[in-house]
């Protein structure tokens, strides 16, 4: 019988997305055919909401990286002259910031840093997480036991908790920011990693493998990882939206970038004294976070579904 | 039943355990000496030394836990660096604070989540059921601290209406209508994320419980729909209140970002202040009294959930 | 032993059949923890102190119902598992024992295979069938390409175009197929002994039928022997030369086919025989066939295992922990009060004097 553990989610990050189970049923057709990533790209295809939200993410990443050769205007250069102008103002579409400078410019240097931040930590974590977990449930037994308990620890603190405490301890930073996320997203990884290697471990086929005298490293490159990288990944991908939410909180809270930087959250932050004064303005970046984290979300969504093939 | 309340209980001892080792231990990830926010920086050595006595930080680290731990068992959290009063006086308030935005929060969150999820579970495929999965995918989405901004925003910059900041004169929370119009906003919004993770768990249980065999025999039987909605709360009923239980906890701890956006002075925002001043003794303080709240809490769920469910207490 | 010995050894054992395999007191017991402190909460004997032999070119049926231990032996044989006690020789060499005359676990491996009964779940879904199949002798050197050479001659062998279904993967394949798959991957490494653990029970019964003259076939060409671990009885006296019957852990009775099957002699075999449907109205089951499940195989009782549902169990059966007497033929051996002389049992033959 299976229960959803109590742990259920809190940014939907310890589960509300069901950690995936290994499916022999889905993970064959997962795998299978040299046809397949071509079966699940044509699924993805056609699921227009998915498209739409790759598509925006991939303009959002695309003149962020290119920011620098588009004819913008300075990020760091304000005047005091034309602060907190409206939006649709004559020559900053977007407004302009509480020390003058364009919005729309800082917007699109702010998803630099602010996907950095949200992508990175998710990266770092799927690599530790999914190795300890692999390795937890490969070897099995005490060493699974005392990487297992070593995890729970963690769960005992909540993530934003948890992400405050470490990147509050270190002091404020990007890099610090991002070790304290990537601490907050292993134990959820490596219990997914560990969950789904346990279960196909189960399987004859390692022990058919052993059966033919593979030593350990071979049958976790050939056997184990092949079918456990899969859905680790794409919970992994679920992931990023709640770490762009809290790395851009974090910058909120003054525990990421520092000005004038232009990362999202912490543009929101020096806006909030600008609330009364142009609200529009002062709730754009949060605006970015918001559409950011939704299209991650949706793709994630889109990604399972499309590579679960028995539905 | 009495041997798993045991067995449950010493399985949370280690885990307690732990959760100091890690607080403990924050102060030495730290960069630099824990003194040298208290410090001018022109301290003399002979008065650095002094001061490492008094707080003990000449002994050995596994000495310096011990007796931090000791003091924590009783209750003793140390001196706070920024206000000279002890931790756990900032801290008794603090909690009372947060205590009472969570509770506010978890209610909107719940009816709402249970609501929701049970009309679009059983409106399964409808408009309605896809509206209701597209505002639960929004929720977790969203970032609540710029919801909060957008909260005041609308209803206190256009509007008018509600209070942007504080928890209403006097700076803490009293049971009276005046207060209650300060914990509107932050409770609203605080109460985002449960919303939508209620939904989604309600809305997959009660259409998973509907589309099972029983509930078809018990239609076929000539069961009200009353009678299925009982079977549905029955059969629906140990999870939801895991998944609610849990994000209470949730969101005791994770309120800091809100308690910020709205200078709620809860737990978060006093964390927020032992932060920036470098106040060791309140962070370790806070941080430790909100994960122990947090792991009673799953212990209290875990063992509710399992006085409801029969199952589990077999396995 | 001296390197003296064992020329003797091997010398005198060129007139009968040698024992390709020998299996001397194994022994595997699972602990069960429980509790907060893990304390032991039982013991499952899931083998228990069981001796037999397998000679070479034979087939060595294995039957039993669910739980009697057959899986944990044929694992306990290729290593899988670690017995906590006794010894398997191959060719007289005591496997994972210490050299010269002990052999490796990776020798082992090579010269005897598995082929496991879920035919899906033994075939990794993400290899292909070739990289499935040659995958066993790359990991013992071979190089890529002969490998896959190799694995095409065994499709081919098994009766699947190599053309056809060499790229292809687990999932596309029927239940038969997949089988005759994980028999070539077996194969691969040229074993000299096959353990077949239920190999054709999820099979339909006419594939099944393909896939037993398949291996009777194989066995034949490549002078394979086979242990065939099964629960149906009608299949093990198709495949088998000698038979072992298990219960609990023990060996119940062991011998000819003929023997076991026509001169039955432990009344587990008789209750398992008698439960066999049979298409002639005149031998329909009389006597009520075995009731219920096996009694747990948690720390058993002493005494015989079968006696909690044994028609003709006595104090005798629970005091004494049967041991295996000739029956019949001297390879014919059965763990029975029953048929020991002289062992108390009323249904015994009486004692003998010189016996005693």
């Amino acid at each position: 019988m299976s229960m959803p553990s109590p742990a259920t989610s809190e940014l939907d990050l310890r589960g509300a997305a069901p950690a995936p189970v290994f499916d022999p049923a889905t993970a064959l057709v997962a795998q299978a055919t040299r046809g397949y990533w071509r079966t699940v790209l044509a699924r993805i295809l056609r699921d227009k909401v998915t498209v739409a939200c790759a598509l925006l993410l991939l303009a959002i990443v695309l003149l962020a990286v290119f920011a620098p050769l588009l004819a913008l205007a300075d990020p760091f250069k304000g005047s005091i002259l034309r602060r907190l102008l409206p939006i649709g103002s004559e020559g900053f579409l977007l407004g302009t910031d509480e020390l003058g400078r364009d919005m729309l410019t800082r917007l699109i240097y702010g998803g630099r840093l602010s996907l950095v931040m949200g992508i990175t930590p998710v990266i770092n974590a799927l690599l530790i997480g999914a190795f300890l977990g692999v390795v937890g449930g490969f070897m099995g037994g005490k060493i699974n036991t005392l990487i297992m308990r070593t995890i729970d620890v963690f769960y005992a603190f909540p993530s934003v908790l948890l992400a405050v405490a470490i990147s509050g301890a270190l002091g404020a930073g990007i890099f610090n920011a991002m070790v304290a996320l990537t601490v907050v997203f292993i134990p959820p990884v490596a219990r997914v990693a560990e969950s789904v290697t346990t279960q196909v471990m189960s399987l004859d086929f390692v022990e058919a493998a052993r059966a033919s005298g593979a030593s350990s490293f071979t049958i976790i490159r050939v056997h184990i990882l092949g079918n456990v990288l899969g859905p680790v990944f794409i919970y992994a991908t679920s992931l990023i939206s709640v770490s762009m939410i809290l790395a851009s909180g974090l910058s909120f809270l003054g525990l990421g970038t520092k000005p004038p930087e232009p990362e999202w959250g912490l543009m929101l932050n020096t806006l909030r004294t600008a609330i009364y004064l142009n609200p529009g303005v002062a709730a754009l970046p949060g605006a970015m976070i918001f559409m950011v984290s939704i299209c991650f979300n949706m793709m994630s969504d889109g990604l399972r579904a499309a590579m679960d093939v028995t539905q | 039943m009495f041997y798993y309340l045991l067995k449950r209980l010493a399985l949370v001892i280690p885990i307690a355990l732990s959760v100091t080792i890690v607080c403990f231990s924050l102060v030495y990830i730290a960069p630099g000496d824990p003194l040298s926010a208290i410090l001018p920086s022109d301290a003399s050595i002979e008065l650095i030394d002094k001061l490492k006595k008094d707080y003990g930080l000449d002994k050995p680290i596994p000495v310096q836990y011990a007796i931090w731990l000791g003091r924590a068992v009783q209750g003793d959290l140390g001196t706070s660096i920024a206000t000279g009063r002890p931790v756990n006086a900032e801290l008794g308030r603090a909690i009372f604070n947060t205590l009472i935005l969570a509770l506010f929060g978890s209610l909107i969150g719940f009816s709402l989540g249970l609501a929701f999820g049970t009309i679009a579970g059983y409106r399964q495929g409808t408009w309605i059921d896809k509206s209701v999965t597209a505002l639960a995918v929004a929720g977790v989405s969203v970032p609540h601290y710029w919801l909060g901004m957008v909260m005041v925003i609308v209803f206190s910059v256009y509007f008018n209406m509600l209070p942007a900041m504080g928890a209403g004169p006097g700076g803490d929370w009293i049971w009276d209508a005046e207060h209650l119009k300060y914990v509107v906003l932050p409770a609203i919004t605080i109460s985002v994320i449960p919303t939508a993770i209620v939904t989604r768990t309600v809305r997959a249980l009660v259409a998973d419980i509907l589309g099972r065999e029983f509930v078809i025999a018990l239609r076929a039987k000539g069961l009200t729909d009353r009678g299925v909605f009982w079977h549905v709360v029955k059969n629906a009923a140990p999870t939801s209140l895991a998944v609610m239980g849990v994000q209470l906890g949730y969101l005791m701890g994770g309120s800091i970002l809100v308690e910020t956006v709205f200078s709620w002075p809860g737990s978060g925002f006093l964390l927020n202040t032992a932060i920036f001043q470098r106040d060791i003794p309140l962070l370790q303080g806070t941080i430790l009294a909100l994960a122990l709240f947090f792991v009673s809490l799953n212990l209290i769920v875990d063992l509710v959930q399992t006085a409801l469910d029969p199952r589990i207490r077999r396995a | 032993m001296s390197t003296h010995d064992r020329s003797t050894n091997v010398a005198s054992s060129n007139d009968s059949p040698r024992p390709v395999l020998d299996v001397r007191e194994l022994r595997k017991y699972f602990p069960l923890s429980s509790g907060i402190f893990n304390k032991r909460a039982g013991t499952v004997h899931a083998v228990d102190d069981i001796s037999f032999s397998v000679m070479a070119g034979e087939t060595l049926g294995i039957v039993g119902e669910s739980g009697c231990g057959k899986s944990t032996t044929a694992r306990l044989l290729m290593r899988l598992i670690e017995p906590d006690a006794g010894r398997v020789l191959l060719d007289g060499r005591g496997i994972a024992e210490p050299a010269p005359h002990g052999l490796a676990i990776g020798e082992v491996r090579r010269q005897m295979q598995m082929v496991f009964q879920d035919s899906f779940a033994s075939l990794n879904p993400r290899l292909t069938i070739e990289d499935s199949i040659a995958f066993g002798p790359v990991v013992h050197g071979l190089p890529r390409r002969q490998a896959k050479a190799r694995a095409r001659e065994l499709l081919a062998r098994v009766g699947l175009a190599p053309e056809r279904y060499a790229a292809r993967y687990p999932h596309e394949l029927s239940g038969g197929q997949r089988q005759r798959i994980n028999i070539a991957r077996a194969l691969a490494l040229e074993p000299r002994i096959v353990i077949l653990d239920e190999a054709v029970s999820a099979l339909d019964k006419s594939v099944e039928a393909q896939v037993l003259n398949l291996l009777l076939d194989l066995k034949r060409e490549f002078g394979l022997t086979y242990l065939f671990i099964s629960h149906d009885l009608n299949v093990v006296r198709y495949m088998s030369d000698r038979v072992m019957v298990m219960y609990l852990g023990k060996i119940a009775e062991i011998g000819p086919v003929e023997a076991i099957f026509g001169g039955t002699a432990h009344p587990y075999t008789k209750a398992l025989l008698s439960a066999m449907p049979s298409m002639d109205p005149a031998r329909r089951t009389q006597k009520p066939p075995l009731t219920g499940d096996p009694p747990s195989p948690i720390d058993p009782p002493p005494g015989c295992r079968f006696r909690t549902r044994c028609l003709y169990a006595e104090d005798v059966c629970a005091r004494l922990d049967p041991q295996l007497v000739i029956a019949g033929s001297p390879d014919h051996r059965v763990a029975c009060e029953i048929l020991r002389p002289a062992s108390g049992h009323s249904l015994a033959a009486p004692a003998i004097a010189h016996a005693a």
